[in-house]
């Protein structure tokens, strides 16, 4: 009832092939930015902006970068954590040594040099497959990181490498406040989500799916392996680039290269696994539930210890919490391999049947 | 999208019932951003049972400060920067009233706070980590070094080793051995420093993370023969390193750690190996300081303890979680002088009492806690208050004292702070503070 497309006749081509082709879709879209853009900003506290909401949409778009590798394109990488480095410290670079460089221009540069390093460390994966590229894209993570400490000049000379973000000003007006921190933020991953929802399905998307699905085919329709790789590499970097900027200079403030660990990969390459392999909104579910999920066991835990008068310490807490997230990726996985992108799908599906389903 | 939000909202929810009205009467809040669990939890453990325990001991023995009840939260960081910066948004939100210092016992984190506490005018601490030229209060209003800093670390072991060496190193050959990481290289613009200054040579050797392989590092100090090794370690490189001088013959008592390297468990492991090893430290491990002594008999006789593992009490870190609370406390006592007595303080009004410790060598003794903290006297231009060291001796099955305290050279290592800050400054297009004018 709720949602069925009858009646919804598409009478042009434009009509047919735009983004949100399901008139339900498109509304469920504008009002989750409407309220995004306008409702949370008036009811969030800052603690839901600093601690939840702004890390939750960095984390988004990193996913979102790897998806787009791993999802859409086939090639398995652990390295970005190393990507989103990589951009956090060239916007850093940018800020500080290009006087009076527009702060915009600068994250747009970090993305180009992770794109860059991306496709530096994608050149392996025109030789090697899955597991292997995964190892190669190690190398990535332990380099960078590596590169990152050894060289003084690249975080200013700075004792310990670590380097603290510049203040943010577009046009005279100072990003300063976590409002409009997260304003900021959103605007930029919601222009990119879109940028990629378009990109995917366009002939470089098309491409990428075929490579991921048999590239021996691929490249026999006439497919250039190489550039599609590469392409999907830069773009992926580039995406992983923006995110590191916006790490650095809207969430923590001041970043080091330890900080961009191998586990912060993992961490990524689980959400999209949970999320959803290939899908744009899968990114968005699978960094919601990955980083949401612990700080809500952990304030929701002890609540729940004083109502039943259990002795929880917050070691304890943080053990239960482990376990717990532990047994919900494990059950996750079993009934839904594909994530949750696919459970909303199924979703979709079963409203568009309701209420007389078959 | 539209199930995004389902557990934010939930949570919402729950947050929300948490955060509901609270009376202050009286009631001195420390937000305790620890960790307990993860890669560094038993260190997490040992410090923050002793910074607990102390408070609950205040508490008990006097019923808290001028009657002001101390209270706290804690939250699991798990050493992870993204969330230590989520554990300190959380606390916040209960600190507005009234805020002890915080500490979170993690450099990573402790930069993540920097500007951020800041901006909420809560003071940071930061006893033997995190950033550095926060010594410069001029620049860094909310954020505290306390006690003493790496830097001033390596150039107390430097006067230590020139006292060793009859009062001259001319001509001398120290190595500094470390472990190559942010932690590591803290330290090296300070050697180098007190190399052109007291004209010795330096050899930097790092040693990569982990640190469990460093054959090839002992057998270039073996080439080298220095006159001594100050060695930056951290985690399984301590006790690597330790073993290893052993195998090439190198002396232990010719290697100097710094405090991060002279803990129990650091040398227990290296077992034989480790006889004659010092290591630097501002606050000694053992039973027998009689605040210590009288904590395990008040709090955990009462069965009011902290620590599961009660075989920590008197260790290095428990100790030196005992002194950072030690130093919280004083602060809250200072500041109550000024603002009110039996009244709890506020972010800002701490930060005040940081900056205008005065702890003499009497109260220490008044309190017990000699050899737990040095004489500590803070400024505006001077968040660190101290700068001295004990260097301690491994004599195979504990650690003694072999200096009193030592001071790094302030007049070298001070003007590296405030260039820094000073860029720092620059960077964030902060003004710095008028120290003079701060009263």
């Amino acid at each position: 009832m709720l949602y069925r497309e009858a009646g919804q006749f598409k009478t042009t081509y434009a009509a047919d092939q735009q983004l949100f082709p399901i008139r339900q879709d498109r509304i469920g879209v504008l009002l989750l930015l409407a309220v995004a853009f306008f409702g949370v900003p008036l009811f969030a506290s800052e603690y839901w902006f600093s601690a939840i909401l702004i890390p939750f949409l960095i984390f988004s778009l990193a996913a979102l970068g790897l998806n787009i590798l791993t999802g859409y394109a086939g090639q398995l990488s652990l390295g970005t954590a190393a990507f989103m480095a990589v951009g956090a410290y060239a916007a850093y670079n940018f800020q500080l040594r290009i006087e009076g460089i527009p702060i915009l221009v600068s994250f747009i540069g970090a993305g180009l040099v992770a794109a860059g390093v991306g496709i530096l460390f994608g050149l392996p994966s025109l030789r090697i497959k899955g597991f292997y590229l995964a190892v190669a894209t190690l190398a990535a993570q332990f380099f960078i990181v590596w590169c990152l400490t050894k060289f003084p000049w690249l975080s200013n000379n700075s004792s310990s490498g670590v380097i603290s973000a510049q203040n943010i000003e577009i046009l005279g007006f100072a990003f300063n406040t976590p409002v409009s921190k997260y304003l900021l933020v959103l605007a930029i991953v919601v222009v990119m989500a879109l940028a990629a929802k378009n990109m995917v399905r366009s002939s470089t998307g098309r491409a990428w799916m075929a490579v991921r699905d048999m590239d021996v085919a691929a490249s026999v329709i006439g497919i250039r392996l190489m550039r599609t790789k590469l392409l999907a590499f830069a773009v992926s970097s580039f995406y992983c680039g923006v995110a590191g900027a916006l790490y650095a200079y809207c969430y923590l403030g001041s970043v080091e290269p330890d900080g961009f660990s191998l586990d912060m990969s993992f961490r990524i390459l689980f959400m999209i696994i949970i999320g959803g392999v290939g899908s744009i909104l899968g990114s968005f579910l699978g960094a919601a539930f990955i980083l949401l999920l612990p700080i809500f066991l952990d304030i929701t835990l002890p609540a729940l210890a004083g109502v039943f008068g259990l002795p929880f310490s917050s070691a304890t807490v943080s053990h239960i919490q482990i376990l717990v997230f532990g047994a919900l990726i494990m059950f996750f996985l079993i009934v839904e391999p594909h994530g949750l992108a696919r459970l909303w799908q199924i979703a979709k599906e079963k409203l568009r049947l309701w209420p007389f389903p078959h | 999208m539209k199930i995004n939000f389902k557990p934010a909202v939930a949570a919402a929810a729950v947050s929300l019932a948490l955060i509901a009205p609270q009376t202050f009467a009286a009631e001195q809040f420390f937000p305790i951003p620890s960790y307990r669990v993860g890669a560094y939890g038993a260190n997490g453990q040992a410090f923050y049972g002793g910074f607990i325990d102390y408070l609950n001991y205040v508490n008990t023995k006097e019923g808290g400060v001028n009657g002001v009840t101390l209270t706290w939260e804690e939250c699991e960081t798990e050493y992870n920067n993204a969330k230590g910066v989520e554990c300190y948004e959380r606390l916040k939100r209960k600190a507005g009233e009234s805020a002890g210092p915080i500490h979170t016992m993690s450099t990573g984190i402790s930069y993540a706070l920097i500007d951020k506490s800041a901006q909420d005018k809560l003071p940071l601490a930061m006893m033997g980590y995190g950033r550095t030229d926060a010594v410069d209060g001029s620049v860094f209003p909310y954020a505290f070094p306390l006690v003493t800093t790496y830097q001033m670390q390596a150039s107390a072991i430097v006067r230590f080793v020139k006292e060793k060496l009859g009062g001259s190193l001319e001509g001398k050959k120290i190595v500094y051995l470390y472990h190559d990481s942010a932690y590591g290289k803290e330290a090296i613009i300070a050697m180098e420093a007190e190399a052109a200054l007291n004209k010795f040579k330096l050899v930097q050797i790092p040693v990569a993370h982990p640190g469990n392989e460093q054959n090839a590092q002992w057998l270039r100090i073996r080439q080298e023969r220095p006159d001594y090794v100050v060695f930056w370690g951290w985690g399984v490189m301590n006790q690597t390193a330790l073993k290893a001088a052993q195998k090439v013959g190198f002396p232990r008592d010719k290697m100097i750690g710094s405090w991060w390297t002279g803990s129990e468990e650091d040398v227990v492991p290296a077992g034989d190996a480790a006889k004659g090893y010092m290591a630097a430290t501002w606050n000694l491990a053992g039973k027998h300081i009689p605040l210590i002594a009288d904590m395990e008999k008040v709090i955990y006789g009462a069965g009011k303890g902290n620590l599961q593992d009660t075989s920590k009490i008197g260790t290095v870190l428990y100790n030196r979680g005992v002194s950072a609370a030690v130093l919280s406390v004083e602060a809250i006592r200072k500041g109550q002088e000024k603002y009110g007595k039996g009244k709890p303080l506020n972010g800002e009004q701490t930060r005040w009492a940081l900056e205008n410790l005065n702890i003499t060598d009497a109260r220490i003794k008044q309190l017990g806690a000699t050899d737990l903290l040095p004489e500590i006297k803070t400024s505006c231009n001077n968040h660190e208050g101290s700068g001295k060291v004990k260097i301690q001796q491994w004599d195979g099955a504990k650690w003694v004292p072999v200096s009193g305290w030592i001071e790094g050279n302030k007049a070298l290592i001070h003007p590296l702070f405030q260039a820094s800050a000073k860029q720092y400054a620059k960077e964030k297009g902060i003004t710095p503070r008028d120290c003079s004018k701060e009263k």
